[in-house]
């Protein structure tokens, strides 16, 4: 019985159980303070999807042994500037958000190639050059976001007509558009059945490229460079279309995100955007070295759930302050900061 | 009898996790003499030394037997500081030198010689100031016994290589204490005159008075500085003797000497028509370490030749650089039709294959399943194993399988499925996969490296046997890069012993001891060619 525990823990892992153990006991709390649960699973359930593709473009970048994708602002910032475009180009509905996606492509390929390029340079601290890149470029982009040449009156500034608004509705567009593709309702909870439908699609993606002869070469290149090398693949090539490709996905990660969320938000904004898909991917079991696709989909649910779940309870049960933004913020950067302890670790 | 000996070691004994390394070991030093101590890679002259200094490896793994008595008195000697206040020094072979600080700097460090100033005599000793003058007045007097030129205010960083060892050397004998000093291998990264110069200043620091013992596998220098000359061989003490009393064949055949198992293998009968199936013309491989310098090598179809040498002479960078896995220049000529060298893929492509030396740094995907491990470098080098869809390829995973399954049935590797993963596999078994991986990709040439290194023995058998079995069965070149002697003799055909980065000579496994042990030493040739021109 013992031994069959411990298997147990050791599958799961410690991390995993603790989140569990404390989702669980938050739930516990709102059915004690009378919170209505149907509510709080679809709040669950959007934030899952809207934060899915996110979380899943940390996982080509582990892979191919650059480790967690800390630069993520970079594809989030190209996703914006693609949405910005359909707008101005005066489009609606799928048409307009599809026309975003193509758009953010070769504009997050481009970068994401630059961005690879820099990575290769810096072989072991990865992670660090990343996140100050996320920074910079948000900040360069702070002056992009004044200057750049739109002209549609949702995206400007009303006044002085020029220079981009800090946050930019999609109302008029395709607000919600994902989210209500074929959405259905049981009981009180109000399935994002599109939204949903569209993350799994893009895991299923992912997960056909980890299965070709270039996502195996990915992973034996993050797995042991010199193996890869041996097997006579071209390491820093690899690691530049795992870049790539993760800069992407984060491109339309938040295209997806923005639309559920009803807003692009620009200038400061994308600036920590990384860390919740970090955090909720770790969550999901993955390490700095390897990652799954199903790592991806049960740390977002477990991630997003404890966030969605705990607000409420927090608030109920200190109502004075933001306890629960402050709550948010040591789970998330507490669970990266364990996870990085853990980047040496192997055996 | 205190001042007759100033070391004395006797009936060391020391395990390493059951295996014995060192199997009652005496060695006696007396002052002022110069004592060589000769063996080959693993002998156990490293473990000695290691108990000699107190080394912390040796108690965190269980201590030792035996008694130590240093100047008189027994000694049990529990760190390297306790070794070096009682007057053991160490050279070590690679360089312990901070390279920012002035020679004098270096020689001092942590022994400056300080004078008081105003300051430390009011807030205490720690504060005082160096004495520059004196110290580097004790430096000159250092470098001058050595009998070395260079000035004493220069920075360690950018020296030559050699001008760093003696600075090493000068730090010892500074130490007011020293009475004896252990030189590792001092002479290794010399040029001829720098190690001339280096074996004279031994020679004089010998006659102040100060005992050497002198590690080392040139036997032309232990016949010229040595007085007594100690030889290990797997941990045993094989004879102590004075220098006058000996020979260079006689060490190198005690070195050496080893009984030769047969591992079942008859001589090939069709010798005389073989075909060369890859030529080496004046291979340079630049591997840290193991540096190729020029290497002319002809191999022949369906033999197994065996690549042998002292550690550092050059033999593992020959696969290396073949495969391409380290900078080379030269030319490698496959069936008359050369190899692009310094591209792994156009080796691979030329049906090449290599087991590395280092097995879990190159030769292992260690979290990855074992099946994945095995079609990996065929699926990637040959696109093997792969299904296609337009654009899009997949692994084809039923093919993997199957193939996985037969290798783990053919080559016997002992593991709970093709899923598991390689890390939990024991270091035969890890052997066998990367052998499976390598047979996976049909190679023309097989190049194995240190096969058995870090094995047991039972696998370190089967390994052996299953070279011998692909070469006889399926007639597959095998390329064998070893450290043990002993196991190239039992399964090669033909033995090219390395020193130096270049061919000593190429013997065949039945050749004489003293052969292989000149041929190690570097002596080979010239004693022969005399040998040749005298008859």
């Amino acid at each position: 019985m013992r031994e069959k525990i411990r298997l147990v823990v050791q599958n799961i892992g410690l991390p995993r159980i603790i989140i569990i153990s404390f989702l669980l006991t938050l739930i516990f709390g709102a059915v004690v303070y009378k919170i209505p649960l149907d509510a709080l699973t679809t709040d669950t359930l959007v934030r899952f999807g809207m934060n899915g593709v996110l979380v899943l473009a940390m996982v080509p970048c582990i892979q191919s042994g650059t480790g967690l994708n800390f630069g993520l602002p970079l594809g989030i910032i190209c996703g914006i500037l693609a949405g910005l475009i359909s707008i101005e180009m005066n489009l609606v509905g799928f048409q307009a958000i599809f026309t975003a996606m193509l758009i953010s492509i070769p504009l997050s390929a481009i970068s994401g190639y630059f961005y690879g390029v820099l990575l290769n340079k810096v072989k072991g601290s990865e992670m660090m050059v990343g996140n100050y890149v996320g920074f910079s470029v948000v900040s360069l982009m702070c002056i992009g976001w004044l200057v750049l040449p739109f002209k549609n009156g949702e995206i400007i500034w009303p006044i002085s007509g020029k220079g981009l608004r800090t946050t930019i509705a999609l109302t008029s567009r395709y607000d919600k558009i994902l989210n209500e593709f074929m959405s259905f309702k049981i009981g009180g909870v109000v399935v994002p059945t599109g939204l949903i439908l569209f993350f799994f699609m893009a895991c299923f993606l992912m997960w056909l490229f980890m299965r070709s002869k270039t996502g195996i070469a990915l992973k034996a290149v993050g797995d042991n460079p010199r193996f890869a090398t041996a097997s006579g693949i071209h390491v820093d090539r690899a690691r530049l279309i795992g870049t790539v490709l993760s800069t992407v996905i984060g491109g339309i990660g938040i295209i997806v995100y923005a639309q559920s969320f009803g807003f692009f938000q620009l200038y400061q904004a994308p600036l920590y955007m990384a860390f919740p898909p970090v955090a909720a991917i770790l969550i999901g079991g993955a390490s700095t070295r390897n990652a799954k696709i199903s790592h991806v989909i049960m740390g977002t649910l477990l991630f997003q759930a404890l966030l969605t779940i705990a607000l409420p309870v927090a608030n109920k049960l200190v109502s004075e302050g933001n306890l629960s933004e402050v709550a948010r913020i040591i789970v998330s950067n507490g669970i990266i900061l364990y996870a990085l302890t853990q980047a040496g670790g192997g055996e | 009898m205190g001042t007759q000996t100033i070391l004395e070691m006797k009936n060391i004994e020391k395990e390493y996790f059951g295996n014995k390394v060192l199997k009652g070991v005496n060695l006696t030093v007396k002052p002022g003499e110069i004592h060589a101590l000769l063996g080959e890679n693993g002998a156990g002259k490293s473990t000695l030394m290691n108990i000699l200094f107190g080394m912390p490896v040796i108690h965190s793994t269980g201590g030792f037997n035996g008694e130590i008595i240093f100047d008189g008195a027994p000694v049990s000697l529990k760190s390297p500081k306790e070794a070096m206040d009682l007057g053991i020094g160490m050279v070590h072979q690679e360089f312990m030198l901070i390279p920012g600080f002035t020679i004098t700097e270096n020689i001092k460090l942590n022994r400056e010689i300080t004078k008081h100033n105003p300051f430390s005599r009011v807030m205490g000793e720690k504060l005082k100031t160096l004495d520059t003058e004196q110290m580097n007045k004790d430096a000159r007097k250092a470098l001058d016994t050595l009998g070395i030129g260079i000035d004493e205010w220069m920075k360690v960083a950018g020296l030559p290589v050699g001008y760093m060892q003696f600075v090493e050397i000068a730090r010892e004998i500074d130490k007011s204490n020293m009475k004896l000093l252990v030189f590792d291998e001092p002479t290794a990264v010399l040029a001829e005159s720098e190690a001339d110069t280096l074996l004279a200043a031994m020679k004089k620091i010998a006659a102040s008075g100060i005992a050497i013992l002198f590690i080392t596998h040139r036997l032309d220098e232990v016949m010229s500085t040595a007085d007594q000359v100690t030889i290990l061989r797997d941990g045993e003490l094989v004879a102590t003797m004075k220098k006058e009393e000996t020979t260079v064949m006689q060490l190198a055949e005690l070195m050496v000497g080893r009984k030769v198992e047969k591992l079942g293998k008859e001589k090939k009968e069709n010798t005389q028509q073989e075909e060369i199936i890859m030529e080496i013309r004046n291979l340079k491989v630049g591997m840290p370490g193991e540096e190729v310098k020029g290497i002319d090598l002809e191999i022949y179809q369906g033999e197994i030749i065996g690549l042998g040498g002292l550690a550092g002479q050059g033999k593992i960078g020959i696969a290396n650089g073949i495969m391409g896995l380290y900078p080379a220049e030269g030319e490698v000529l496959l069936k008359g039709k050369k190899i692009q060298l310094n591209n792994p893929k156009a080796s691979l492509n030329s049906h090449l294959a290599f087991v590395s030396e280092d097995r879990r740094g190159v030769g292992l995907l260690l979290d990855t399943s074992i099946e994945l491990n095995i079609v990996i470098t065929a699926m990637q080098a040959q696109k093997k194993f792969l299904k296609r869809f337009g654009f899009f390829d997949q692994m084809d995973g039923k093919a993997t399988r199957e193939h996985a399954l037969k290798m783990i049935e053919d080559l016997d590797i002992r593991c709970r499925g093709p899923q598991q993963i390689t890390r939990r596999l024991s270091g035969g078994n890890q052997q066998k996969v990367c052998i499976a991986r390598a047979l996976t990709l049909e190679p023309n040439i097989l190049f194995v490296s240190e096969p058995t290194r870090g094995i047991d023995i039972g696998a370190k058998k089967l390994v052996l046997d299953l070279l011998v079995k692909l070469n006889r069965e399926l007639g597959m070149t095998i390329v064998m890069t070893s450290s043990e002697l002993g196991e190239l003799r039992s399964i090669c055909d033909r033995i090219a012993i390395i020193t130096e980065g270049k061919i000593e000579c190429i013997l065949e496994p039945e050749a004489s001891d003293a052969d292989f042990g000149l041929a190690m030493a570097g002596e080979y040739k010239k004693l022969r060619s005399k040998e040749a021109v005298i008859s």
